[in-house]
């Protein structure tokens, strides 16, 4: 028991150890990014018709007269407090803004990964089963339109067709006008808040925005989920527990999705967690073409303004996204694969 | 060996190749009563093809044709493939090679050998799960309730063997085919799993195929040995006459066997006749 408590804190602390050697990394490329860049963050400011002295008063608030480790070490004590400065463009707190925007882009990312994970894996099965016959052909062929197809293209159609001409979702943006403001935000995510608010009108309103951009990016998920689940399948077919699982007389159904599946997941994990971290990384196409203020949407905006804090904020937020779901796979794995659980 | 459980008769198995069809395994017959038939040959020689052969168990695009193949009184070159489903595990079953590769990884041991149970007999959870316990003590494994919920790679290779064995027994087959069921274990269990093994089968009646490139291992073992070289059985002899093979295959393996307290320079190398590779039957 004693034991078994130990090693569990030894595992978190080595857990621990090495987030926070990923997050220095992360915040090292993000400083050096910040100083390479040929912004000036104190011209950004001030502009480029104040006085000398004005510009020489900013550059020194901003400490940037300090050595180089002295910034760095400063800019790291105010990153680890969520201190990004505050953004030009928006003038408020990056941090607030990004709060503001990453729901909507955890929204769109996880229907779109939902739909990536529930049709990509059923077609990767059903491919790999049917290998070299035409199911397999088919599939292999949607999803090679899946991850080829440039996705602006993909949302322009969308929009067109189902949009414009068929009417069947809804346009650009979270919500229509009329909806503005009806529910309040406890989450960012308009889907949850309407719910829980109650409107399920304003909630219809939301699917009906999101379920298109979500579609679009849930294909090209689909795409690469069924051609991973498809190679991994294979490979796990040709294993000898399989032979051994029909020698007992099991329906080739349960040995696809029992035991060969059971296998499958634990390669999976990566690819779905990788996919996730892609999508919510801000899908800064399918944002821009959507209007949708998200993640996404707002690194853009940033950088075509040459806004430096909200491009090093959003990009140490993407880096965390990462890490968090690093450590989030870690812990699925030993739940699907017993030989991640080590000896005990 | 009073009654015959499985008769065989001018099996082939083919493959289509890029010249016209290969034959892995070609005119082979043999029947097996309630006793230990070996089949010897080397890598290649379709002993392992025979023995899957028996059980609809060749992945396509090999084919299976025989002009009898009969267990019992059911006729498998008739049969379809949920035919075989009701019939593997149930009345013939098959141990493979290596535990470490022949089990699921992501599932308990102890549920493997119930899923088998489940399948044939149709019980719930708990009945299967009582089973499968039993089945953990009849292989010889002394603490069956903590072994039945262990997982694969926290069981050692003779432990595995021998659950392996309990997971194609217990729906009770009357025909186990082993295929190279010790090769992969130390020489230390081997004898031990072997011995498990040949307990069960016989208290049980059953007939048992052991398929096994150790020729000392099949003459020690089995009551009868085919010896197989490319595809064909070149020689059936009881276990005990091996020492007399006539085929100069057979006698060509068994005097490259090094013995014990014998030196010699050399061991003889099998000299191979094309002839050999011409149909027998």
């Amino acid at each position: 028991m004693l034991g078994r408590v130990y090693s569990a804190v030894r595992a978190f602390a080595r857990l621990l150890g090495s987030v926070s050697l990923t997050f220095l990394g992360l915040t090292c490329v993000t400083f050096v990014i910040g100083r390479v860049i040929p912004i000036d963050p104190v011209l950004a400011i001030v502009g480029d018709k104040a006085s000398n002295e004005t510009y020489e008063r900013v550059r020194l608030q901003l400490g940037l007269d300090k050595p180089l480790m002295v910034q760095y070490w400063t800019y790291l004590k105010k990153v680890v407090q969520g201190d990004f400065g505050n953004s030009v463009m928006t003038a408020h707190p990056v941090l607030t803004d990004l709060l503001h925007v990453f729901p909507a882009t955890i929204e769109l990312a996880t229907l779109a990964l939902v739909i990536g994970v529930v049709g990509g894996i059923p077609l990767g099965v059903y491919a790999a089963v049917n290998r070299g016959r035409w199911p397999d052909q088919i599939i292999r062929f949607v999803s090679l339109i899946g991850y080829s197809m440039p996705v602006f293209w993909l949302g322009l159609i969308g929009l067109l067709l189902f949009y414009a001409k068929l009417g069947w979702v809804e346009g650009p943006g979270r919500l229509d006008v009329g909806f503005d403001d009806i529910v309040p935000t406890v989450t960012g995510m308009l889907t949850v808040d309407s719910l829980w608010a109650g409107e399920t009108e304003v909630f219809w309103n939301v699917m009906g925005h999101l379920i298109l951009p979500a579609s679009i990016l849930g294909y090209i998920s689909i795409a690469t989920v069924a051609r991973m689940t498809r190679s991994f399948m294979l490979s796990q077919l040709k294993q000898e527990y399989i032979l051994a699982a029909l020698a007992k007389g099991l329906s080739p159904a349960r040995v696809v999705w029992v035991h060969a599946l059971g296998n499958v997941w634990v390669q999976l994990i990566t690819v779905i967690a990788l996919t996730f971290g892609s999508l919510l990384e801000g899908a800064v196409l399918t944002e821009t073409v959507f209007a949708w203020p998200g993640l996404g949407f707002y690194l853009k905006n940033s950088l075509f303004a040459a806004d430096l804090n909200a491009v090093l904020g959003g990009t140490v937020l993407v880096g965390v996204v990462y890490i968090g779901l690093n450590m989030l796979s870690d812990v699925v794995y030993t739940l699907v694969d017993p030989r991640a659980r080590g000896n005990s | 060996m009073t009654d015959t459980l499985l008769s065989v008769r001018n099996l082939r198995v083919v493959y289509p190749g890029d010249d016209g069809e290969i034959a892995a395994v070609r005119n082979v017959s043999f029947t097996l009563g309630r006793e230990r038939l070996g089949i010897v040959g080397e890598s290649g020689s379709g002993k392992s093809t025979t023995g899957r052969a028996i059980m609809g168990l060749v992945a396509a695009p090999g084919r299976i044709t025989a002009d009898e193949m009969r267990l019992g009184d059911t006729d498998l070159t008739r049969l379809s493939e949920a035919g075989f489903r009701k019939l593997r595990g149930k009345r013939i079953a098959m141990v493979l090679q290596d535990p470490k590769y022949s089990l699921d990884p992501v599932m308990r041991v102890g549920d493997q050998i119930a899923e088998t149970h489940r399948q044939h007999v149709r019980t719930g959870r708990k009945a299967a799960r009582i089973a499968a316990l039993e089945m953990l003590q009849a292989v010889q494994i002394r603490d069956p309730e903590r072994v039945y919920d262990l997982y694969p790679h926290q069981v050692s290779g003779g432990m595995g063997q021998r659950i392996m064995i309990a997971m194609m027994l217990i729906a009770g087959p009357d025909i186990l085919i082993a295929d190279e069921p010790t090769s992969a274990l130390d020489v230390t269990v081997q004898t031990q799993v072997l011995a498990i093994m040949d307990n069960l089968v016989r208290s049980r009646g059953m007939g048992l195929i052991l398929v096994s490139h150790n020729l000392h291992l099949v003459s020690s073992f089995c009551d009868r040995v085919l010896v197989m070289y490319a595809g064909q059985v070149v020689e059936t002899c009881a276990a005990g006459n091996l020492a007399n093979a006539t085929h100069p295959y057979t006698r060509g393996l068994l005097a490259a066997l090094p013995e014990l307290g014998h030196r010699r320079a050399e061991l003889p190398q099998l000299q191979r006749d094309p002839a050999w590779l011409e149909d027998v039957a």
